[in-house]
């Protein structure tokens, strides 16, 4: 017992460290019941479920047409995710080429669609007839929403594309190379499968992104029937002067987004496991 | 030389004046060296010294900055030399084993050959299986390489480069990742593949497997050959003082070196 002088801790005079985590916690809670306490009572809730939650509109906004909305978000969204997988496994490469020009373009394309407003390639896109008198993009309204949404969402997954494919190790090109694959075998063979499951997780949430974004489509100017999950909930709700069909097509959204968020951590674990 | 050695056996490899550097780090300074059809050797030396690089040079995973490297005859530091061709010839087995995480054990010796040597599927898959059961593994045909031990996976990898019927293996110190009690295992493929025939170029730090097997031991210090001769003169009674010195390092590690 003669060594305890050397290890004993400080006593603070008062509480002590348990007791003070105690208290604190105590006043966060208390807090928290006054602001609930509060907000019942002073908010009109009658006047709010009325006009974000009044189940009529829920259900005549599925009456209306939700579900096709649904749907057409999901088609949008899925056509736009195809072209921008595609198109930027096509820019990662080039932005790993040895050829110079490649490189360059591919690095001036991904800098200005990820620089630029999703936004502001919209309203290029919905001026494009105008512009050019008699363009017609196939697959009218898809063929449009795909192009402008997988024009951007391209610039995006060319980057994370090419970290996956640098993070794939050194030894599985050599070990490909050193069994006389030519570097096109290599790359479609060995090195493109590991880097896809390497980006699985960010890629899915570039999808998160991209159901979101196609929300914009309501700026090229489609008519009724082409209307995804906001244009009808916008429309509607002009319509009624009421926010329900905007919020219930706004859960539609989460709907979506939710399960996928979850995928994506899932993924995420699952990678940190095998690492 | 003789003539007789020169029509009997052929050489599989030959060095000429190789060197090879990194930035102003010469790793490689001036190798000459032949390995004849069937002969095992087994390079040794300190770390640095440059046997890696030089095993890398032999299909050109490095390419040297001066020399020549003929795999039977042909010059593969050429540049209109067909590379890829070339390297089929040359099977490698890697110290980290380098086997494609995606792909099972069996894919894994069948993706080259079906991709490479556009062999039938069916084909393809009967010469990996056999190279599999060769290597002790036809129970992990279907396993993934993270479903097996480091042992179980470099031995795959020999499976691996089989499958490509190689006249030659190059082995990049294919037991310093693995655990003590995996070595065993993979030597005892290593030496079959030796009785079997096979021109062996091993980097390697097994004494024992070298004094056993190799025909020829070559030990570099400094990116040069210091002393080549059969495993008895090198590893038995070397006759400079550097393999000396570096041999009693390896041997009986916890010797400490007077201090000059």
């Amino acid at each position: 017992m003669t060594v305890t002088a050397a290890s004993e801790p400080v006593v603070r005079p008062g509480l002590s460290p348990r007791q003070r985590a105690r208290r604190s916690r105590a006043i966060q809670y208390t807090i928290l019941v006054v602001i609930v306490v509060v907000a019942a009572f002073t908010a009109d809730w009658r006047q709010i479920v009325d006009v974000f939650f009044k189940p009529d509109l829920m259900k005549e906004a599925f009456e209306e047409g939700l579900l096709s909305a649904l749907v057409r978000t999901l088609v949008y969204t899925a056509g736009a995710f195809v072209l921008g997988l595609v198109a930027g496994t096509v820019l990662a490469l080039m932005r790993l080429s040895q050829v110079a020009p490649y490189r360059w373009f591919s690095m001036a394309y991904i800098e200005f669609f990820r620089g630029l407003p999703a936004i502001v390639v919209f309203i290029a896109f919905s001026l494009l007839p105008l512009a050019f008198e008699g363009l017609r993009i196939p697959f009218d309204p898809y063929g449009t929403v795909w192009l402008a949404l997988g024009i951007v969402a391209a610039a995006y997954m060319a980057e994370v594309i090419r970290a996956g494919i640098q993070a794939v190790p050194k030894g599985q090109v050599e070990a490909a190379r050193s069994l006389g694959m030519p570097p096109g075998t290599a790359m479609r063979k060995i090195l493109l499968p590991q880097a896809f499951r390497i980006v699985l997780p960010p890629l899915t949430n570039d999808l998160i992104l991209l159901v979101k974004d196609s929300s914009l489509v309501f700026i090229i100017g489609t008519s009724a029937t082409a209307f995804e999950l906001t244009g009808f909930g916008r429309d509607m709700a002009n319509s009624v002067s009421n926010l329900t069909p905007l919020v219930t097509a706004g859960f539609c959204y989460l709907l979506i987004t939710l399960p996928l968020g979850i995928l994506v951590r899932r993924l995420e674990a699952k990678a940190a496991k095998a690492r | 030389m003789t003539t007789e050695s020169e029509t009997a056996v052929r050489p599989v490899v030959e060095i000429k004046n190789l060197h090879k550097s990194f930035g102003d780090n010469h790793v490689l300074r001036g190798i000459d060296f032949t390995v004849r059809q069937g002969e095992v050797v087994c390079v040794i030396g300190p770390s640095g010294s440059g046997k890696s690089t030089l095993l890398r040079c032999v299909n050109l995973l490095e390419v040297p900055q001066q020399g020549q490297v003929l795999v039977r005859g042909e010059d593969i530091t050429d540049p209109d030399c067909h590379l890829d061709a070339a390297r089929q010839q040359i099977g490698m087995v890697f110290q980290q084993f380098n086997l494609f995480p995606h792909l099972t054990a069996l894919v894994n010796c069948t993706v080259a050959q079906t991709t490479v040597l556009k062999r039938k599927p069916a084909e393809a898959d009967r010469i990996a299986r056999a190279n599999l059961e060769r290597v002790g593994l036809s129970e992990k045909i279907t396993a993934f390489p993270a479903q097996l031990s480091g042992g179980q996976q470099q031995r795959v990898a020999i499976a691996r480069a089989l499958s490509m019927d190689p006249a030659l293996m190059l082995f990049d110190e294919p037991t310093s990742a693995l655990d003590p009690e995996l070595v065993g295992d993979v030597l005892t493929v290593m030496r079959k593949l030796a009785l079997d025939g096979m021109t062996m170029l091993v980097v390697t730090h097994e004494m024992a497997f070298a004094r056993e097997v190799a025909d020829r031991v070559v030990f570099m210090d400094g990116g040069v050959i210091v002393e080549q001769g059969p495993p008895a003169d090198v590893i038995g009674n070397p006759s400079h003082e550097r393999t000396r010195t570096f041999l009693r390092r390896v041997l009986d590690p916890t010797h400490v070196e007077p201090t000059a």
